[in-house]
């Protein structure tokens, strides 16, 4: 997250709050900055799968498949809409894997390479399932006066104890992130779960990153007042 | 600054992309409206949710039969190719 903007700290709410939501996440796996997909067992010797890979080894390929699949999964499940879909991109995805291995370079993880191969293969997916015309965002965006003032909920979202508890989190999160209209829901997913950055998302999706930008605050809106029904204190999940 | 332009500048402050006249008059803002305070601070926590989600991923595990299915599948491509070859 950003927040770069000097004294922005004393309007946002507290690092301990914040800790608490990101505390909720016990993964030991590495971030963004590391490659985002871990394995999901015992730790794998990338160097030595990759090896094994480039050998054509079909024990290798089960190792790949059993120690990343599942994070991919979860990559193409969030993209795409049904099970069925996400199943086939993730396969696609595994099996392109192997076939490119050759063109890993060794420059970021192989966690991270795989983990764009997934995104790549669930928006060619998505893209072949898209045919009806999408909802306007406007109506999810917040309502203000003619004159600018603001007429949106004052009320705080809870945090720490109060907290859903992170599988309901999760839930109401990808329940209302499906709610978003397909354009600003894949840029949302793109740069905020995903953690691609402007660039790789807008080549992604052949947009300007500008467009990217736009979209992506216009989803944060969006998002932002389908989650406050339930993130008010004292609501029902 | 208006509301509706904290609104449309919350991405770029948060980024710290606003020059410092734009920021001072976006702070100044909140300072006298605490509506915009709020939403700033929930615009802020949709965004860390947003990670919430993407660190479940770790829990998720792939289905035995999917399993089988995608090593069916390289097994069939690789007798492709060997054929291809031969």
């Amino acid at each position: 997250m950003h927040t770069g903007a000097t004294g922005a700290a004393r309007f946002l709410y507290s690092p301990r709050q914040r800790d608490s939501i990101l505390r909720m996440n016990p993964r030991g796996h590495p971030t963004a900055a590391t490659g985002r997909i871990g394995p999901a067992s015992a730790p794998v010797d990338e160097a030595q799968l990759v090896e094994a890979l480039r050998g054509r080894s079909a024990a290798a390929f089960e190792t790949l498949v059993r120690s990343y699949g599942g994070s991919m999964l979860a990559a193409t499940r969030r993209l795409l809409r049904t099970e069925e879909d996400a199943h086939d991109a993730l396969q696609d995805a595994l099996l392109s894997a192997f076939r490119s291995i050759g063109s890993f370079q060794g420059d970021s993880r192989l966690s991270t390479w795989l983990h764009r191969i997934a995104i790549n293969a669930a928006l060619m997916k998505l893209r072949s399932r898209q045919c009806k015309p999408e909802q306007p965002i406007d109506e999810l965006l917040p309502a203000l006066t003619q004159e600018g003032a603001t007429m949106y909920s004052a009320s705080e979202w809870r945090t720490g104890e109060a907290m859903l508890q992170r599988r309901q989190l999760c839930e109401v999160m990808q329940r209302c992130i499906d709610r978003l209209p397909e354009s600003y829901r894949t840029v949302l997913l793109l740069r905020d779960i995903e953690e691609l950055d402007t660039e790789q998302t807008a080549q992604l999706l052949g947009l300007t990153p500008g467009a990217v930008k736009v979209r992506l605050h216009r989803a944060r809106l969006g998002l932002r007042g389908l989650l406050e029904p339930h993130m008010r204190e004292g609501s029902e999940p | 600054m208006t509301c509706r332009e904290v609104l449309d500048f919350l991405a770029d402050y948060l980024n710290g992309e606003l020059s410092d006249e734009a920021r001072a008059a976006f702070e100044l803002h909140l300072l006298r409206c605490p509506p915009c305070v709020n939403f700033l601070n929930t615009y802020e926590q949709t965004i860390a949710l947003g990670q919430v989600l993407a660190e479940s991923d770790a829990e998720v595990q792939l289905p035995e039969e999917l399993v089988q299915a995608v090593l069916a599948s390289h097994r069939t491509l690789g007798s492709e190719g060997d054929e291809e070859r031969r």
